[in-house]
């Protein structure tokens, strides 16, 4: 392959409920920081000013935060997964793509935490012998993710071999 | 059958069942008994004011034969449930006192069979056999036989080592590398030497404190150097923490590489070394993945290079282990460091591949980051200067003045240690700041990529790759190589895995 290449974007996006999903998330957060100092503030009389000022500061970070970023990495996060590979791209500013060749996955998991459930969401991840970490993939529909554990698992337990 | 002749080294048997070594509970009764009366003779001279000598010693003795006793015992009870044996297909270790636990490696899954052997553990001709699979998931991975006899450690190694062959070749096969004497010079030039001399300070300190001693030992330094200024004290006191370093990193090397022999045995990598505490590790073939020619700063101004083996299963450095297991030769001439590598990996392609420069915008995303650092560290003095006092300000410049060069310094070396190339069954990376790491990874053992990019990368048209492999720590990086290059270079090193997911730019 000559000429000027890149990476084209895996072929399939996570679901559209994961942008509300990480919108949830981060407003939780804001929630919860911004009530904890509220009550500091209302406990705590002489630092009232300053740490009415850093609620003020949370917010003008944590809300456009909350905003921004969500969308920004349901354009990023991607999938693919073909009969030779597993292709993942994540992030939103600092982005980052992983490619496991099938025939070198060890396990593959689903999860989903309380927040995930809420939005019928799953994560999978696949790990291979690499102690660098494994591929996760973020925000798919709950039969989807299942539908993929159960094909990754498949394939991999055709597989013989310690896959190091 | 070699089974069999391992088998006869124990009385009780029952199908193979095979017991370890009895005299482990001679050692642990010892080991115990030393370090307790290596905790009881400052107790005993602290108190010698208050209590007579006697008394306290008198009493430090009992409770070090009662509590050397219990360990005594609790270890003749382990040793007693404690039994193990090699069949034809598995190793097995099984534990069967109110806890019941078995252990079983099977024997094609073998690959690694260290031995080591403490000086206590010497003398008693005994050594600890530690049987691994090459898996990575901790110790479940492992069998360990602790201890067993020093002779029946070595026919376990070499049986379980072997496969087909049941006509072992004689002890000792071809050497790869064996000590030179003249490798000493390069021990000292180490972070060990300003480590160690900085401990022993803290040492006398320490003991001089258990003594209650420490105001005579001021004292006495300052008759000593009675007529010295500040400044030639403070060089006298840098003076004897670097001799002392230097004495002490050159024992640590005696200690660790004495009798080093690099060989290989069967196909395997056979590495032996050690005085007091002797070690024997053996690499199965199958399991090397590459090798890493490391040069530190020291070494590399003196024209030095160590060599790491990148392979599966390697058994994590403990706080027992000075240096990691997977270093196969220590500082050496880089010639032989070179020939090593070469020798081991089958190939020249850790040294001798010739590596791509990276891009100009890697140089000066270095020093931008040197630059930032600087910078942060002025105003973050300057800031306190101008809340505090006068003299952080002054601070804050000397500062910048002098960390810039450094820094700046740093980035471009940093830039200059940055290569990546191609060999033919090998990649190569290179990088490091201070040490400089050439790594030679086979291209069949890379067992994914990782592609990241921020968003100063995209810009500059720069990628990070990482290889990432079962081996070792687990992935490989070529830092900030040009977008086009990297991909082209990924693509080709495993042919079939990233080309799918390539695209032609419009």
């Amino acid at each position: 392959m000559e000429g000027q290449i890149r990476l084209r974007p895996p072929r399939h996006r996570v679901d559209p409920r994961a942008v509300r999903y990480w919108m949830t998330g981060e407003a939780i957060s804001n929630v919860v920081v911004a009530a904890v100092l509220g009550v500091l503030a209302w406990l705590i009389e002489p630092a009232r000013p300053w740490l009415l000022l850093a609620v003020g500061v949370a917010l003008l970070v944590g809300v456009p935060y909350m905003i921004v970023m969500p969308l920004w990495r349901y354009r990023v996060h991607r999938w693919e997964v073909t009969d030779e590979a597993v292709y993942t791209r994540t992030g939103w500013l600092w982005q980052e793509w992983r490619i496991a060749p099938m025939s070198r996955i060890q396990t593959v998991d689903t999860a989903r935490g309380p927040l995930e459930q809420a939005f019928r969401l799953s994560s999978v991840t696949v790990t291979t012998a690499s102690a660098a970490g494994p591929l996760k993939i973020k925000g798919l529909d709950h039969e989807v993710a299942a539908d993929l554990a159960q094909k990754l698992t498949e394939v991999t337990q055709a597989n013989r071999g310690d896959a190091t | 059958m070699t089974v069999a002749s391992v088998a006869q080294a124990s009385a009780r048997t029952e199908e193979g069942w095979r017991q370890l070594h009895p005299r482990t509970v001679w050692v642990t009764a010892l080991t115990i008994a030393g370090i307790l009366a290596g905790l009881a003779v400052p107790i005993v001279i602290g108190m010698a004011g208050d209590v007579p000598i006697w008394l306290s010693g008198v009493v430090a003795l009992g409770a070090i034969a009662l509590v050397s006793g219990v360990a005594a015992l609790v270890d003749l009870m382990r040793w007693r449930y404690t039994t193990y044996r090699v069949t034809d297909e598995r190793v097995e270790l099984r534990y069967a006192w109110v806890l019941h636990k078995l252990r079983s490696v099977p024997r094609e899954r073998v690959r690694t069979v260290d031995m080591t052997a403490n000086p206590l553990q010497r003398v008693f001709g005994l050594a600890k056999v530690t049987i691994g699979t090459g898996q990575q998931s901790g110790e479940h991975s492992h069998v360990t036989l602790d201890p067993v006899d020093k002779t029946v450690a070595e026919e376990l190694r070499r049986l379980l080592l072997h496969r087909d062959t049941v006509v072992a070749s004689p002890p000792g096969g071809p050497e790869i590398a064996a000590l030179s004497w003249r490798w000493l010079r390069y021990a000292p030039i180490s972070v060990t030497t300003p480590i160690l001399g900085a401990a022993a300070f803290g040492a006398v300190m320490q003991v001089s404190d258990w003594f209650k001693l420490q105001g005579a030992v001021f004292h006495a330094v300052r008759q000593l150097f009675g007529g010295l200024s500040v400044v030639g004290l403070v060089a006298v006191l840098v003076a004897i923490g670097v001799a002392v370093g230097v004495i002490g990193s050159l024992g640590l090397f005696v200690e660790m590489w004495y009798r080093y022999r690099l060989s290989r045995e069967d196909g395997n990598i056979v590495m032996t070394r050690g005085l007091l505490t002797t070690r024997s590790l053996s690499l199965e073939r199958r399991r090397l993945r590459g090798v890493e020619v490391i040069e530190p700063l020291g070494a590399r101004l003196a024209g030095a290079a160590r060599v790491d083996v990148i392979a599966t299963g390697m058994t994590k450095k403990t706080d027992e282990d000075k240096t990691d297991p997977k270093t196969i030769l220590p500082p050496a001439p880089y010639e032989t460091a070179r020939r090593v590598a070469a020798d081991v990996l089958g190939s020249p392609a850790a040294t001798a591949t010739a590596v791509i420069r990276h891009p100009r915008a890697a140089l000066w995303r270095r020093v931008r980051w040197a630059l930032y650092s600087v910078a942060a560290v002025a105003a973050a003095l300057a800031v306190l200067g101008w809340l505090l006092t006068d003299v952080l300000l002054h601070l804050a410049w000397i500062s910048a003045v002098v960390l810039t060069p450094v820094a700046v310094l740093l980035a471009v070396e940093s830039y200059r240690n940055l290569g990546h190339g191609l060999a033919k069954d090998h990649l190569v990376t290179r990088h490091g700041v201070g040490a400089r790491r050439t790594a030679a990874l086979e291209r069949t053992g890379v067992i994914g990529w990782t592609i990241t990019s921020s968003p100063f990368q995209r810009r500059a048209g720069l990628l990070t790759l990482h290889a990432t492999t079962a081996a070792n720590k687990g992935a490989y990086p070529v830092y900030d190589v040009a977008t086009n290059e990297g991909l082209h270079f990924a693509a080709e090193a495993v042919p079939g895995l990233l080309t799918p997911f390539l695209e032609h730019e419009n």
